[in-house]
């Protein structure tokens, strides 16, 4: 992750790229992609007939590639795209490409600081994944559900152990599936298995599991919980705690932590759970009466319902959570605290917290316009397209990154300008 | 009285789904699971239709099995209510395996659970729920057809119909990019587009059988500039052959995958192809089990889609589709959704020359490939196409030289009835016609 | 035969009135709590006019569909159902008895009519019963409790009528008219009778659905 306290806080608004005069020269220039820092501004851009290359603030990269996709800036600034030259694949980071190729590169995942670069891959039909260039050593007839811990030393997915002729059913419910990390599959055997993840330090593994084609359970290190649910949602690590998975018991959903309901099975859906940096808080989307759905926190449910409740997420502190409920004419309302920002939207976008909880930002869309809205309140313009908000280290400036008239755009706004 | 030289046990058919589940089974679990999902899984609604039930037979002439038959009642909705959940409910679930077997046969290949019986029952009896009931019985004992079992588990373990690969979609995406660029050179599917208005999505057989679906569907989005994306992960597939087994819980996993990848995206809707079953997975039943009252992004079948593009002028047809055509009303789309008249303007744009099929709009006949019957597989193939004379005849009756069918399992089901009953026509998704007939400013020259 | 007599219109009258009314109220009460229980992703698309349209669209006789396809069901089924109902609401044999137990009278039929009524009601029973001994689609679903609920339907109106017409022992006729009738009322909420009420449920939820969700008819 980059150190924020060192990007240019300095308020007011600046130009960084002209996209228009960037399209001299293409054939065409593909979605922009802004750095976290706003000082970079990067799309694809095709310079002929399967030529592609990465323009940066209006500099191409030096490499060209018969295709490149994904391209996406990291937390910590480095651009990094899935290249191909039409026989292999590659990960170019910084038009810096991987030393090895391969059959099929997708998924790229950064860790948490964005040090660690990690993608799925294919070779030959074998599945597995790569890391900073590395590739698994072992591949598997299959494998999904990627995962790379926070701290980026370990990787994980769903993988298929054993070939599977077409409609093999039986040996498909012998249990085919396992979870591989770094490449070593568990030596346990699954029906199915999804959504590996790790813990804050990379050390542990949980995931769903269907252990027949209707017991479902949670599996940690290989080992499964005892108890048997009717259906479970992906685990997570509480920090400093147990693993949390949403369990369904009874038709109804509730939450379990190491195998016992700490939140009783009572709702028509309980999803996304989430907590604080302490893991003393925790909080979850639910649905306490059929097609309506909120917020509970610690278990107690906000007073707002929505037919859909998206994006919930928690300030470091746990004190405060924020999320999107959507309602039955599709428009969105920002939930802070249990209470709905004033504006209704055509589409919202995940609140982000001030580091230190007492502001909340949210980019918006309204009549095809977008803008970001501090606390309720929009920024005084609005623009073509704008990135997530950022907020300064002290909280007290948010960096919006906007495209206006065909001009990306880095303005640093003080919380006056809402 | 009973009549009793009908029925499912003179047309056995063997499958090793079926034979190797029923064989498993014991007379306590089947009882035990019988009791399980009427207690815990079934209420009023299936209460209230065994018992009003006045076993009238006026649902018989709304289900092509029926009609297919000659009278054989027991192909009649009521009759394979009659040899599935009456007697479950009144032995209590004291069923012996052989008697699963007959009726996980009837329940899976003998029901395309098209609703059409419901129009027809002065009540508005739902057989075709009834008969989701019973296969939810089925799966919780295993009993089902192998295919559509294999296909469940496709689903289940890589979250598409196809056991596609999560590279070999994308993979496809980019192939049918190249392939549409030779006609239209700056043609892009855009994926991962964060923020576009539209998801478009397909079914899992678009990128292992029918590519040119997915490059015709980019030359549309194009030519109509429209603001769109195709995911990269999973999430991309919206069909769900789990909904037909009775696997409730791997239904509800793909919905909230695929709704979720449309939520992580942030588009405001999701278009998606020519496919029946998967619209009413979407749209009817998939949310319902994951407590979302209605589709928590709105989705857009193509029929529609189609439509609005006509109305907005960015679709134009550029010259007409001068062939006979007829239209196939999707049970799915048009029972479950009233896109019948949408249909037609579309259709009518493009073929002057169409000739509708009688009974048609809400009232057609199931194409009988529906309801995850197409997906039981070849042991069933004959099932389905003796089973619906009814619809060849509907088919000839119209003389026309092409028939439309946007829908890709009534698309599988009257390829068969066709070259069954060698009706030598030419079978079409909407979108060959429009792809055909369209203006496309952008092509090269 | 007397003391039988005031036994059957007494007694036994509110017993069987009872039955029918309390086991309604009970079965409504029972069906409901057990829906919004289990069938709370079916309950919840309920819609007043959508259910109200599909219940209007198919009282009408030949305007659904299968009405049209049907014909000599459909008359016959309409004709007993209204006959089935008015005759015994509005016979003035009836009416009397409501005024002398309770002093509430309203407008009657001449007994002419309501004796045709009741032929028909006997009349459709017939062609009921032929349907499902003949026509495979019933027969094949029929079970003896059919042809019981069929007999029990019909022995109020036989009896009646055999009454009215003196035809073998009238007091023992007009007995057995009252106990077959009381009968049939009280059987109501727990046979398939119950589609008397019931169906109009199922009939509101097929049309919810298919109005509401699905925006297509659902006759
Ligand atoms: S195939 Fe259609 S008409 Fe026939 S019983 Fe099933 S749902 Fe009813
Ligand atoms: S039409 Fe309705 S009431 Fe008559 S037999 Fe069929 S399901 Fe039963």
């Amino acid at each position: 992750m980059q150190d924020k306290s060192a990007w240019n806080w300095e308020p007011g608004k600046r130009v960084v790229l002209d996209t228009a005069k960037c399209k001299e020269g293409f054939e065409w220039l593909e979605e922009l992609q802004a750095s976290p820092d706003g000082e970079k501004c990067a799309a694809v851009v095709n310079l002929g007939e399967l030529e592609f290359s990465v323009c940066v603030n209006g500099e191409n990269w030096g490499n060209t590639y018969s295709r490149i996709w994904y391209p996406r800036f990291g937390p910590d600034g480095r651009l990094s795209a899935l290249c191909s030259d039409g026989m292999e694949w590659t990960v170019a980071v910084d038009d810096e490409p991987w030393e090895e190729g391969h059959g099929y590169l997708f998924n790229t995942k950064f860790s948490r600081d964005g040090s660690v670069i990690a993608v799925a891959l294919q070779d030959d039909m074998k599945y597995g994944m790569a890391k900073d260039g590395e590739a698994w050593e072992n591949l598997f007839d299959n494998a999904n559900n990627f995962a790379l811990s926070p701290t980026g030393n370990a990787t994980a997915a769903a993988v298929q152990v054993e070939p599977l002729d077409q409609a093999d059913i039986n040996k498909f419910q012998g249990g085919i599936f396992s979870v591989a990390v770094d490449g070593r599959a568990w030596d346990e055997r699954f029906v199915n298995v999804w959504t590996p993840v790790f813990d804050p330090a990379g050390e542990r593994v949980a995931a769903q599991v269907r252990k027949t084609l209707y017991d479902y359970t949670i599996a940690v290190d290989g080992k499964i919980w005892p108890g048997n649910y009717t259906c479970v949602w992906e685990p997570a690590f509480r920090p400093g705690g147990g693993i949390v998975a949403p369990v369904r018991s009874g038709g109804k959903w509730g939450l379990a932590e190491d195998d016992n309901l700490i939140w009783d099975a009572k709702y028509f859906q309980c999803w996304h759970q989430a907590f604080s940096a302490d893991g003393k808080v925790a909080a979850a989307i639910v649905s306490p009466k059929y097609g309506k759905f909120t917020v509970a926190v610690d278990k107690a449910e906000w007073g707002l319902y929505f037919p859909v409740v998206v994006d919930l997420v928690l300030s470091a502190c746990g004190s405060r959570a924020a999320a999107l409920g959507k309602d039955e004419d599709e428009m969105w309302t920002i939930m802070v605290d249990g209470a709905a920002w004033p504006g209704r939207y055509a589409r919202a976008w995940t609140p982000v917290f001030s580091p230190d909880a007492r502001r909340v930002a949210a980019k918006v869309e309204t009549n095809g316009k977008y803008t970001v809205l501090l606390d309720g309140r929009p920024f005084g313009q609005d623009f073509d397209q704008v990135w997530d908000p950022v907020f300064s280290p002290e909280g007290d400036k948010v960096l919006i990154r906007a495209v206006d008239n065909g001009q990306y755009c880095r303005i640093v706004a003080l919380t006056s300008e809402f | 009285m009973g009549a009793v030289e009908y029925g499912i046990q003179n047309r056995k058919v063997d499958d090793i789904g079926l034979i190797q589940g029923a064989a498993r089974l014991t007379p306590e679990r089947i009882q035990k699971t019988i009791q399980k999902v009427l207690a815990g899984e079934t209420g009023a609604k299936l209460k209230a239709y065994s018992e009003i039930c006045v076993r009238c037979g006026l649902c018989a002439e709304a289900c092509h099995f029926y009609m297919s038959h000659d009278g054989d009642p027991s192909y009649s909705p009521v009759g394979k209510v009659k040899q599935t959940m009456w007697v479950m409910l009144d032995k209590k679930g004291k069923v012996s395996p052989e008697f699963i077997y007959q009726a996980a046969q009837v329940a899976y290949t003998e029901c395309n659970l098209c609703k059409r019986c419901v129009q027809y029952c002065p009540f508005g009896i739902d057989t075709a729920y009834i008969m989701l009931v019973v296969r939810r019985i089925c799966h919780l004992l295993g009993v089902i057809p192998q295919y559509i079992q294999d296909t469940a588990h496709s689903h289940a373990s890589t979250m598409n119909q196809m056991w596609v690969k999560d590279d070999e979609w994308i993979d496809a995406l980019q192939w049918q990019e190249d392939e549409a660029r030779d006609e239209i050179p700056n043609l892009r599917i855009p994926l991962e587009k964060e923020g576009a208005e539209i998801m478009y999505s397909v079914i899992g057989p678009e990128p292992k059988f029918r590519t040119q679906l997915i490059m015709q569907a980019a030359v549309l989005m194009n030519e109509a500039g429209m603001d769109w994306t195709m995911p990269a992960t999973t999430g991309w597939d919206n069909s769900d052959m789990a909904m037909y087994t009775g696997d409730n819980e791997i239904m509800a996993r793909l919905k909230r995958d695929h709704f979720e990848c449309a939520q992580r995206l942030k588009v405001k809707r999701i278009v998606m192809g020519e496919c029946g079953h998967a619209f009413r997975s979407i749209y009817d039943m998939g949310n319902r089990a994951l407590a979302w009252r209605m589709h928590p992004v709105p989705v857009v079948h193509a029929l529609e889609f189609y439509w609005e593009l006509l109305r907005d002028g960015k679709l134009k047809v550029a010259k007409p589709f001068e062939k006979t055509v007829t239209l196939h009303d999707p049970c799915n789309v048009i029972r479950g959704r009233g896109l019948h008249e949408k249909a037609r303007e579309v259709v009518r744009a493009f073929c002057p020359n169409f000739i509708e099929m009688i009974p048609n709009r809400e009232h057609n006949y199931c194409c009988s490939a529906g309801g995850g019957v197409i997906n039981c597989g070849p042991p069933f193939k004959n099932v389905r196409v003796q089973g619906n004379r009814v619809k060849a005849e509907q088919l000839k009756a119209t003389g026309a030289e092409v028939c439309i069918s946007p829908c890709h399992n009534c698309h599988g089901g009257l390829e068969d009835i066709i070259h069954g009953y060698k009706l030598g026509m030419e079978l079409k998704f909407l979108i060959d016609i429009i792809y055909e007939c369209m203006e496309k400013p952008n092509a090269a020259e | 035969m007397v003391e039988i007599y005031n036994f059957v219109v007494g007694p036994l009258a509110w017993v069987g009135w009872g039955i029918f009314v309390v086991g309604i109220i009970y079965k409504l009460i029972y069906m409901y709590s057990l829906a919004r229980a289990k069938d709370y992703s079916s309950l919840d698309y309920m819609s007043l006019p959508f259910s109200l349209r599909s219940i209007f669209v198919w009282s009408i006789p030949f305007y659904a569909t299968n009405w049209k396809r049907n014909p000599a069901m459909t008359v016959a089924t309409f004709l007993f159902h209204i006959c089935l109902i008015a005759v015994p609401v509005f016979l003035l044999a009836h009416v009397v008895l409501w005024q002398k137990f309770f002093g509430i009278t309203w407008a009657t039929l001449p007994d002419q009519a309501a004796d045709y009524m009741t032929l028909a009601v006997i009349a459709a029973c017939v062609f009921f019963g032929v349907r499902r001994a003949t026509d495979l689609r019933a027969r094949y679903v029929t079970s003896y409790k059919d042809w019981l609920i069929l007999i029990l339907v019909a022995s109020p109106f036989v009896t009646g009528f055999l009454a009215y017409h003196q035809i073998f022992n009238y007091k023992f006729m007009i007995i057995l008219h009252i106990v077959s009738g009381l009968a049939w009322l009280a059987l109501i909420p727990f046979t398939r009778l119950s589609h008397m009420f019931l169906g109009l449920f199922t009939r509101a939820y097929a049309g919810s659905e298919f109005g509401k969700v699905r925006h297509v008819k659902d006759w």
